[in-house]
């Protein structure tokens, strides 16, 4: 009936999950503000969006879901920074492709 | 053979159950990595058919950034709810996990309502998904999202039944950790899509 | 009430599929009935169709395997035939409709019906085994995946007989394979197999994946795992990588054929090209989980009868990683003609180019282990040479194919086709059959007729070349692929020779199918009775043949690779006096099969669109499925008195055969001399 063993995924606490929906909410708020207030530049909004997504994303897995390199012999984080290498190459690839076929095939 | 499943103890060997749980949510982790594959390509495919909009509407025409904040919330609270049924969980309280699970369903289940609003008014506005190559890319990567939000829904009904009928056991367990990563990875993914769906579309 | 099925779907009028159709009612009536004569019907369901013992499972998927093939070499033997005729204006037996639809199930069914189970079917066989594991990490889930890959092969087998099939090619582009284009059910009988069997190839890959990296044995760290486990784990890597791209995809030209939507439409704004972009996001990483299982299988096989380490271990494994990670950069060389640009195309053909050169590095290890190695000729081994020179060559021409400029020629020639049979059958066919061969015994405890193999061995790699050289030829002269018959008669002699290299490759089916009642017939005398037929160096070969289900009665302890081999040089005897134990193993499971039956409902109701079939079977599946989370009696304990029972009894074997692995092989030959 004891806890689940340690080698499971570290259980944090009240507060690391308090601390993340905080930023989580800041890191919301901002870009919505930026967008819905025109008050940056097209180019400079899109960097806001991209950067505080990216931060978001972090801190959801870090403290809520616990993501580490203890875990698993490290192979939860190898397997989540393999899939966004492949998700790099196959999205990034395509949207590259998909341009070039565009400007040359006159599609799409 | 013997039936007996509890004859654990000294006759079992030493190593013998490779800690299951642990085996059971990387396993689950692991599937949500292809799941992140399907929606990476959902959203290759929306990046590239974005600008198809066939003499229809636009993303900046269609999209409402305040009902889309409000879906943020809804989620982004249930992810913490979750976690809050995590810890319950952790300290054994069954009774408290059952009512984070509750509240969590509920803020899930108004953001699934919301979201079929949002479709049903788009489609009785004559902007369905088959109206053009955005529409279709639009419904069906947002549309995708929601399902699993559904599917992740059913899920925590099945897991309040479990918790009420066994309690926190072996089996139940790891079910609400594999579930608690599904949650807080759809809270991710719906992340990319706010950022880069709605509001890199009004830009 | 039954949407778009009528009795006209029977296809009345096509003498050819008519007289199939009586042949597998036949065929299927002869069998449930001699399952009912025997009284066999309990058998099946409790030790096989049931079972989630991996072993069982990996056995099944190469027994339906070996049956699709039989029916997708029957599409390949019907187009030479039509091709050796239809010359010159001729029109040949098979109008285009009926033609096209033959090539299209002839790569449907090779590659997702025969290949892919093949090389799962090995997996599931050897992995746990050579891991020292007990089973996978998810063995109901397995059961599950093989009943979806099953239920999927009856569906496109049901096409040829209900409705028919697609004829848009064993990718089904868009948007031919529209709703606009493709109104019939063809296309969505092409969708709904691949995608129910398509999740249980994801639910595989997650499963051995998990399976490699969390059940080895003690003292089995990553870089003392045998070569076959590295491939597999490799391949499982790809499978869970690139297998939802094409789950994505399908879904994508499936919203478009049921919901109106335009993804790929000509028209509002669709874009088909992405369709042959991300299919081939899929289909370039897929060509790899076929090869590199067999190139595994080639890495053990060479080991065991060169009698010597293969040579270079590390190098195998960083050259294995290496192209699984190169797998996803070179996928456009499949369209360098749909008009991406210079720079594109360049970039795609360098990284084409590049992904050669682990593979290179792989054929000069085997080369190396070979020499200085005292190399026995066995069945498995000349499949793996035939393999080293024809994958080498096929291969050689992949890289042909990787200059854009001389792909703009080549691109949909016969020379593609040529290039990717040559590496299909040199590397992936010779592959399993060398497993095939290699792990019989393992699984069935006996061994296979070596005389047979042999003699199937030399059927497939003459007519391999009898068959194919040809089509390079004619593919200089302007032959392209697809095509139904030909206006030039000059080309005819080439046609009916690589017709005659068809039938001698039909002669070597032929070889297996006597092979496996030959050793069927002989079983006795061809026993594995001490379960390490070859003199093996890896964990699979320290069981008995067949192994207890439970695999290992003490999991074993390794101490470096080839760990079986160290352990018999060591001593050979068995020091290990420790007392059994308890063993945990899973209850079989009805939920998987149900599930599956199901899931088949559901695909033919969508097919036909009767949706309230459709929703009988999503319900029923849900609810199999709900039937199992609530099961709590998934597994039990095997008492230790049980597994003394089982391993005294394996020891007495042992004891009753000659001494040495030679000498069974000894036994073999002479059985074969009056066979």
């Amino acid at each position: 009936m004891g806890h689940s063993s340690s080698s499971t995924s570290s259980h944090g606490s009240v507060k690391s999950y308090v601390t993340g929906l905080l930023l989580s909410l800041v890191l919301t708020v901002i870009p919505f503000a930026v967008v819905m207030s025109g008050a940056l530049s097209t180019a400079t909004t899109v960097v806001v969006i991209a950067i505080t997504a990216v931060l978001q994303i972090l801190v959801q897995l870090v403290m809520f879901m616990h993501m580490n390199t203890k875990a698993d012999e490290g192979w939860n984080v190898m397997s989540f920074v393999f899939t966004l290498t492949i998700l790099v190459l196959v999205v990034g690839g395509s949207l590259w492709i998909m341009q070039h076929l565009h400007l040359n095939m006159m599609i799409g | 053979m013997a039936t007996d499943t509890l004859h654990h103890g000294a006759a079992s060997e030493p190593h013998e159950h490779h800690d299951a749980t642990g085996t059971k949510v990387f396993g689950f982790w692991v599937y949500l990595m292809s799941d992140l594959v399907i929606f990476g390509s959902l959203f290759a495919t929306y990046a590239v058919l974005m600008k198809g909009t066939a003499a229809g509407p636009t993303a900046a025409d269609i999209f409402e950034l305040p009902f889309v904040l409000v879906e943020t919330f809804l989620l982004l609270f249930s992810s913490f709810t979750f976690g809050m049924g995590v810890l319950a969980m952790n300290a054994e309280r069954v009774g408290q996990v059952k009512a984070w699970l509750a509240i969590t369903f509920l803020l899930g289940a108004a953001f699934v309502g919301m979201e079929v609003y949002e479709f049903q008014h788009l489609i009785h506005q004559g902007y369905g998904p088959d109206q053009s190559a955005f529409l279709s890319s639009f419904f069906t990567l947002v549309g995708t999202h929601g399902l699993h939000v559904t599917v992740g829904l059913v899920w925590i009904l099945v897991m309040l039944v479990q918790l009420s009928t066994k309690g926190i056991t072996p089996m139940t367990r790891p079910r609400i950790l594999c579930l608690s990563l599904f949650w807080h990875f759809l809270d991710i993914v719906w992340i990319c899509v706010f950022s880069f769906v709605y509001l890199m579309g009004v830009l | 009430m039954f949407g778009k099925l009528t009795l006209e779907a029977i296809p009345y009028h096509e003498p050819i599929i008519m007289v199939v159709a009586a042949f597998m009612a036949i065929g299927g009536a002869a069998l449930l009935g001699a399952l009912t004569y025997y009284r066999k019907w309990g058998w099946l369901w409790n030790e096989w169709f049931t079972s989630v013992d991996h072993k069982k499972l990996g056995i099944m998927y190469f027994v339906v395997a070996l049956v699709m093939l039989l029916r997708g070499f029957a599409d390949a033997i019907m187009m030479r035939t039509q091709l050796a005729m239809a010359a010159g204006g001729a029109a040949g037996y098979l109008p285009p409709e009926h033609y096209d639809q033959i090539f299209t199930a002839h790569g449907v069914i090779m590659i997702f019906f025969v290949a892919m189970p093949m090389v799962i079917g090995l997996m599931n066989l050897v992995v746990p085994l050579q891991i020292g594991a007990r089973d996978v990490a998810f063995p109901f889930l397995n059961n599950l995946s093989f009943w979806l890959f099953a239920v999927s092969a009856i569906l496109v087998n049901i096409s040829l007989v209900v409705g028919e099939f697609a004829k848009t090619g064993w990718l089904a582009y868009a948007p031919l394979s529209g709703i606009e284009f493709s109104p019939g059910v063809g296309v969505d009988y092409w969708i709904w197999a691949l995608q129910i069997s398509g999740i249980g190839t994801t639910l595989t890959g997650i499963n051995f994946f998990v399976t490699i990296l969390k059940m080895r044995t003690k003292g089995m760290t990553m870089f003392r795992m045998p070569i076959f486990t590295w491939t597999s784990l490799c391949a499982n890597v790809l499978i869970i990588a690139s297998f939802p791209i094409l789950t994505a995809t399908i879904a994508l030209l499936t919203l478009d054929r049921y919901f109106g939507m335009h993804f790929f439409t000509n028209d509002f704004g669709g874009n088909m090209m992405m369709y042959v972009n991300l299919i081939w996001a899929w289909g370039h990483p897929e060509v790899y989980i076929l090869i590199l299982p067999a190139f595994g299988v080639f890495s053990e096989v060479i080991a065991t009868f060169a009698r010597k380490r293969l040579f270079g271990y590390k190098t195998m494994v960083w050259a294995t990683v290496a192209i699984t990670l190169l797998s996803f950069i070179v996928w456009l060389h499949h369209f360098f003609t749909m008009g991406a640009g210079a720079n594109v195309n360049a970039f795609f053909g360098i990284m084409t180019m590049i992904i050669a050169i682990p593979t290179g590095v792989k054929v000069f290890n085997w080369l190396f282990t070979i020499f200085r190695g005292s190399l026995e000729l066995t069945s498995p081994v000349l499949w793996t040479l035939g393999f080293i020179i024809t994958f080498t060559l096929g291969g050689m021409t992949g890289v042909m194919l990787a200059l854009p400029a001389a792909n703009f020629v080549l691109h949909n020639s016969l020379f593609v086709i040529a290039h990717f049979h040559n590496v299909i059958i040199g590397g992936v066919v010779f592959g399993m059959m060398a497993g095939l061969t290699y792990w019989f015994p393992k699984a069935f405890g006996f061994t296979l007729s070596e005389k047979w193999g042999k003699r199937s061995f030399w059927c497939w790699f003459i007519g391999f070349y009898v068959a194919f050289m040809p089509l390079y030829v004619l593919s200089f002269f302007g032959a392209v692929r697809r095509m139904q018959s030909y206006a030039n008669p000059e080309w005819q002699p080439w046609m009916i020779l690589a017709w005659v290299g068809a039938v001698i490759i039909m002669m070597g089916i032929a070889c297996t199918i006597i092979q496996f009642w030959v050793s069927i017939r002989d079983r006795k005398l061809n026993a594995d009775l001490t379960g390490d037929p070859w003199d093996g160096r890896t964990l699979e070969w320290s069981t008995s043949s067949p192994a207890p289900f439970y695999n290992f009665a003490r999991l074993p302890e390794v101490g470096d690779i080839d760990s079986f081999w160290s352990q018999k040089q060591r001593s050979n005897e068995q020091l290990d006096e420790a007392p059994y134990t308890d063993i945990h193993m899973p209850r079989n499971t009805v939920a998987g099969p149900v599930i599956s039956f199901f899931a088949l409902i559901l695909g033919f109701a969508l097919v036909w669109h009767i949706w309230w079939l459709a929703a009988v079977g999503a319900l029923g599946a849900v609810a199999s499925f709900l039937a199992r989370v609530f099961n709590e009696d998934i597994d039990y304990y095997v008492p230790a008195a049980e597994v003394a029972r089982i391993e005294r009894a394996h020891e007495k074997r042992k004891t009753s055969a000659p001494s040495s692995a030679a000498s069974d092989r000894e036994q073999t030959n002479y059985v074969e001399a009056r066979a």
